[in-house]
């Protein structure tokens, strides 16, 4: 496919802007394309015209949370496919179990440790 | 001496002593540690050396030798027992707030009305001629002091009301107690200055004794051996200072000197209110408990010296021995060192006058008035007037009343006795209060009819064998009394009652009277029933280590007891504040809304019953409280004693009956309780979820990004500072959530104390303003607030009433646009509520956020702010002003800007 032979393009949505800059700063430094979106709107907004290869999902957002979110894109036909990583303070059974069921194919706890988040992100490209 | 100086002298002085008072008081909020500490405590205590100490001492010395020693050696042999029984009086005295030495008798034995009033009226005969006696003491010293040829010195020569010093004196030493003795009504408030002042006079009185006692060794005689030399040439003198069988001190009246003093260090009434009522922490009874024995040694080292001297100088002059101390310094010309003793003189008197009459005056006022005002229906029902001011008006008329007896007493009787025999029979008449005292403290089947009847009887042997015989012998009754006895009853001889003879006055009052007030105690107790009131007293008193321990203690009341009631009974006595203290902390400690009060727990009626106690005494607050409270049925304990009386198995089985429905809805309520708890259960673990998320937010930041550093080292410098302000920015957020979290559930869970205090709310917020106008400017908004010109007062504590302000205003200027925001600020009266209001025109608040703005962690606006708040803020605000009793309120539509209101309860000016 075409993103093949391109950069491969993450998407970061968290509310929280100072982890969304933590985040993109780490992406970028593995040569990766980013764009950061604050909410669930904004997410789906940017899936249709950034079209990335990847999704960093915050859980607790506000307007449209992390679940919500990734139910849309999962109900989406062109990006049901995209890998999601959801990332999360919330670190319960229970909640990583949600967190499945909408979609995620992995599931990170805040606060994380930058080479895990690396690992988990080049896994998935690998693959994805 | 021109008798203006002395005067004007007299007079500088007693200034002086205001003056320390005074200041003593003021300095006291900002060094609490200038009065109490445990020096001055035990100088206070040395109140116990009066005039008596001062002239009469050397007075007794010179005819009887080391006898006058007695007196001091009992309360320093007293003074190691402190450790274990003044502390223990301190401790009950703080627990029952108690007032006065009567307040303490009558509380024990279950808080009788009839004891206190007996205790007081015995108090004032026995203290009445001793405060006589300082009066007479200053004004014997003063006329010995003055030049009688100038025409002011010839007026005051005491025939005429206006022309005695001794008049003067009295009225002088009232005014200084009402102005320091009798300030505060309620006696958890100590008198600073006072016990300052008395600290200042013994020094003092040591100072001066010790003046003339180095001039009589040093400047008279060439040193103590020489005058001791010579005195042994003169048989009958040395016979003052020999401990052989020709003493002259008779071995029998040491040692009745020594148990007498021994019971007075505690029972005398100005003893037991500078020791235990005056003393501010009961760790300072350890030092004084060798500081006091020193004073009392060091006060008399130059007793026998004087005294021998005196009697060498004056060798068959007839001089009044109890005026060597001053006619020797005049003997010898040294006006200015007579004048050194006069002030000495007059600071022994004058303290133990101040102490006595406030004593006293407490006393009179809350043993006998009280009960009998209470008892008026004037009193109990008109509850439109407060009290409090009346109360202490009260104490100073007592004050003046008391003085004026003692004044009259002093030229009716007062002239005829010598200092120390009028001392001695006061010593005798108070040691009658300790067998009781004793068994209060020790014996927990002691009675109130059997402290009754021991009081009485001791008061009478006293009576009959001190006073009563004295007045026959001044001839006032018949003189045949002492020859046929009462009624021409040999055994009722005033000096050999009984046929005991051959003992002396003092010796053989002392050995009848106590003999039979405690017998009298003792077998009483053994046939008399207490009640259930008295035996939980006597519980409380003879183990109060245990109850301070723990406080539960079994409740009396069981009736229904109402706030409105109490209430106004609180407000009438202690006055509104304090009334509006003490119901707001019952309110915030028991989580009930004040409105919602009506019936309250026993354990507010008891403190309530406390609280009156401080104030009015413990019987007058016993009888306050019976008139408001509904008593329905007695405790368990008083149960058993009706059974025990009665045997009515009748009754004991309805008491189970009643007890078995109680037991029934007590399980209901527990039940109802458990669910409760269950619920609360489930909302905390939700609010801990929550902050576990809000926390690990800002961590997650801080590791990412010092990870990022950490392992970037060619970071770019830009980069690098950029990631470590972020670092330390959400450190900061971190911090601020932590604490926020804390203080929030301190609050909730009644832990965070409310300082409650009149409180200007104009003050508060026009503060609050001044300290966010700079955040106003750095946005470019305008703050409109416009300060009524009156204050406004509430009841609050100002630092949490400034925090809800801050966080209101601070969202308004947060969520206000730059440039064209307008925060306004509103403060008006609304009926018996003050309202404050704060209005934005920000982006306000969306209807379905509306409802939860105030739960934690709504973070309504999702707004973009570099600084996002903690969302905390506003259920701190609500929980402040739900712990004022008042309501906070917002009212928004989305793009129109919000407003805050809160409500609180208005205080009217009023007070």
């Amino acid at each position: 496919m075409l993103n093949q032979i391109t950069k491969t393009r993450v998407l970061i949505v968290d509310d929280e802007p100072n982890i969304a800059t933590a985040i993109d700063f780490l992406m970028q430094q593995q040569g990766y394309e980013t764009t950061v979106a604050r909410d669930g709107e904004e997410a789906l907004q940017a899936i249709a015209d950034f079209q990335p290869n990847l999704v960093i999902l915050d859980v607790m957002m506000p307007r449209k949370d992390g679940l919500e979110t990734a139910t849309a894109i999962r109900q989406s036909s062109a990006y049901q496919d995209v890998p999601i990583i959801f990332l999360t303070a919330r670190d319960s059974e229970q909640d990583k179990l949600k967190g499945y069921e909408a979609g995620g194919e992995l599931y990170l706890t805040k606060p994380f440790d930058n080479h895990d988040l690396v690992a988990m992100v080049n896994e998935l490209r690998v693959y994805g | 001496m021109s008798a203006i100086f002395l005067i004007l002298a007299s007079i500088g002085y007693l200034g002086l002593l205001f003056g320390i008072a005074y200041f003593s008081e003021r300095l006291e909020t900002r060094n609490p540690r200038l009065v109490n500490n445990p020096y001055t405590y035990a100088l206070s205590l040395a109140v116990y050396c009066t005039a008596w100490t001062f002239y009469g001492s050397v007075g007794r010395a010179a005819y009887s030798g080391i006898e006058f020693l007695a007196i001091y050696i009992g309360p320093s042999l007293m003074a190691p027992l402190w450790y274990f029984m003044l502390r223990k009086i301190i401790l009950i005295v703080r627990h029952q707030q108690i007032n006065s030495i009567a307040d303490f008798i009558s509380s024990r034995y279950g808080k009788s009305t009839f004891l206190g009033g007996l205790v007081t009226i015995m108090a004032l005969f026995f203290i009445i001629p001793y405060i006589s006696l300082q009066l007479k003491a200053i004004s014997s010293s003063f006329s010995l002091l003055i030049d009688r040829t100038s025409s002011l010195g010839a007026s005051l020569d005491g025939r005429s009301l206006l022309g005695d010093p001794a008049f003067y004196a009295a009225m002088i030493l009232a005014a200084f107690t009402i102005l320091f003795g009798i300030r505060h009504l309620e006696t958890t408030q100590k008198h600073s200055g006072l016990v300052a002042a008395i600290s200042f006079e013994s020094v003092i009185k040591l100072f001066a004794f010790w003046a003339v006692g180095v001039f009589v060794c040093w400047g008279i005689f060439e040193s103590p051996t020489q005058l001791f030399e010579q005195a042994n040439s003169h048989e009958e003198i040395a016979a003052l200072f020999r401990f052989d069988a020709t003493a002259t001190v008779n071995p029998l009246t040491w040692v009745v000197l020594i148990v007498l003093s021994m019971a007075t260090i505690v029972c005398l009434p100005r003893q037991f209110h500078i020791s235990v009522i005056e003393n501010q922490n009961p760790a300072h009874v350890n030092k004084a408990i060798w500081l006091f024995p020193m004073y009392l040694f060091l006060i008399n080292l130059f007793v026998l010296p004087i005294a021998v001297g005196g009697r060498l100088m004056f060798s068959g002059q007839g001089v009044d021995a109890d005026t060597f101390v001053l006619s020797l310094p005049l003997l010898e010309g040294q006006t200015e060192l007579a004048f050194v003793v006069f002030i000495g003189g007059l600071s022994a008197a004058s303290s133990m006058v101040i102490v006595s009459v406030t004593a006293l005056s407490i006393m009179s006022s809350n043993n006998l008035l009280m009960p009998w005002l209470v008892r008026t229906r004037t009193v109990r029902e008109g509850l439109e007037v407060d009290l409090s001011d009346r109360l202490i008006h009260i104490r100073r008329i007592l004050t003046f009343i008391i003085m004026l007896l003692a004044y009259v007493y002093f030229i009716t009787l007062g002239q005829k006795a010598p200092l120390v025999s009028t001392g001695l029979i006061s010593f005798v008449g108070v040691a009658q209060f300790a067998p009781v005292i004793l068994g209060a403290l020790y014996w927990k089947d002691g009675t109130k009819r059997a402290a009754t009847s021991a009081l009485l009887v001791g008061f009478a042997v006293w009576a009959f064998t001190l006073p009563f015989a004295a007045l026959a012998d001044a001839g006032v009754l018949s003189e045949g009394i002492h020859q046929e006895g009462l009624w021409g009853l040999s055994i009722l001889k005033p000096y050999a009652l009984f046929g005991l003879e051959g003992l002396d006055p003092i010796s053989h009052a002392t050995f009848w009277s106590l003999l039979l007030n405690s017998l009298t105690y003792l077998i009483v107790s053994q046939f008399s029933q207490p009640s259930a009131l008295e035996q939980k007293q006597a519980n409380l008193f003879v183990q109060i280590h245990r109850y301070i321990a723990e406080p539960k203690e079994a409740t009396m009341w069981r009736g229904k007891a109402f706030l409105r009631d109490l209430k106004p009974l609180l407000a009438r006595f202690l006055g509104e504040e304090r009334s509006y203290q003490i119901v707001q902390e019952y309110s915030i400690s028991n989580g009930l809304d004040l409105e919602n009060i009506t019936e309250v727990k026993a354990e507010f009626v008891e403190r309530v019953e406390t609280a009156l106690a401080g104030a009015v005494g413990a019987a007058s607050a016993r009888l306050l409280i019976a008139s408001a409270v509904k008593e329905e049925t007695l405790d368990a304990s008083e149960i058993m004693f009706a059974l025990d009386e009665t045997k009515e198995v009748m009754q004991y089985s309805k008491e189970l009956e009643e007890k078995q429905a109680e037991l029934e809805t007590t399980y209901k309520q527990l039940q109802q309780a458990n669910g409760r708890l269950q619920a609360m259960d489930q909302l905390r673990n939700e609010f801990l979820r929550t902050v576990t998320h809000e926390l690990r937010t800002p961590i997650t930041s801080i590791r990412s990004m010092a990870q990022i550093v950490h392992e970037n080292p060619d970071l770019p410098l830009s980069k690098r500072a950029e990631f470590l302000g972020i670092v330390v920015k959400e450190s900061e957020r971190l911090s601020r959530l932590i604490n926020e979290v804390l203080d929030l559930e301190k609050m909730e869970a009644g832990h965070a104390k409310m300082n409650l205090q009149r409180l200007d709310m104009v003050e508060v917020i026009s503060t609050s303003v001044e300290r966010l106008t700079p955040l106003v400017q750095a946005k470019n908004q305008q703050l409109r607030w416009k300060a009524p010109n009156d204050p406004i007062w509430i009841m609050g504590d100002r630092d949490r009433m400034i925090q809800v302000v801050i966080n209101l205003l601070s969202n308004a200027i947060k969520f206000s646009p730059a440039e064209k925001g307008i925060v306004h600020l509103e403060l008006k009266i609304r009926k018996d509520q003050v309202r404050f209001l704060v209005r934005d025109n920000g982006k306000g608040i969306s209807g379905e956020a509306l409802p939860y703005i105030f739960d934690k962690f709504t973070q309504f606006n999702s707004t973009r702010e570099q600084e996002k708040g903690s969302g905390l803020g506003l259920s701190i605000c609500w929980r402040i002003v739900y712990l004022h009793q008042g309501k906070i309120w917002v009212e928004s539509t989305l793009g129109q800007g919000a407003s805050f209101w809160v409500e609180l309860p208005h205080m009217k000016n009023s007070l």
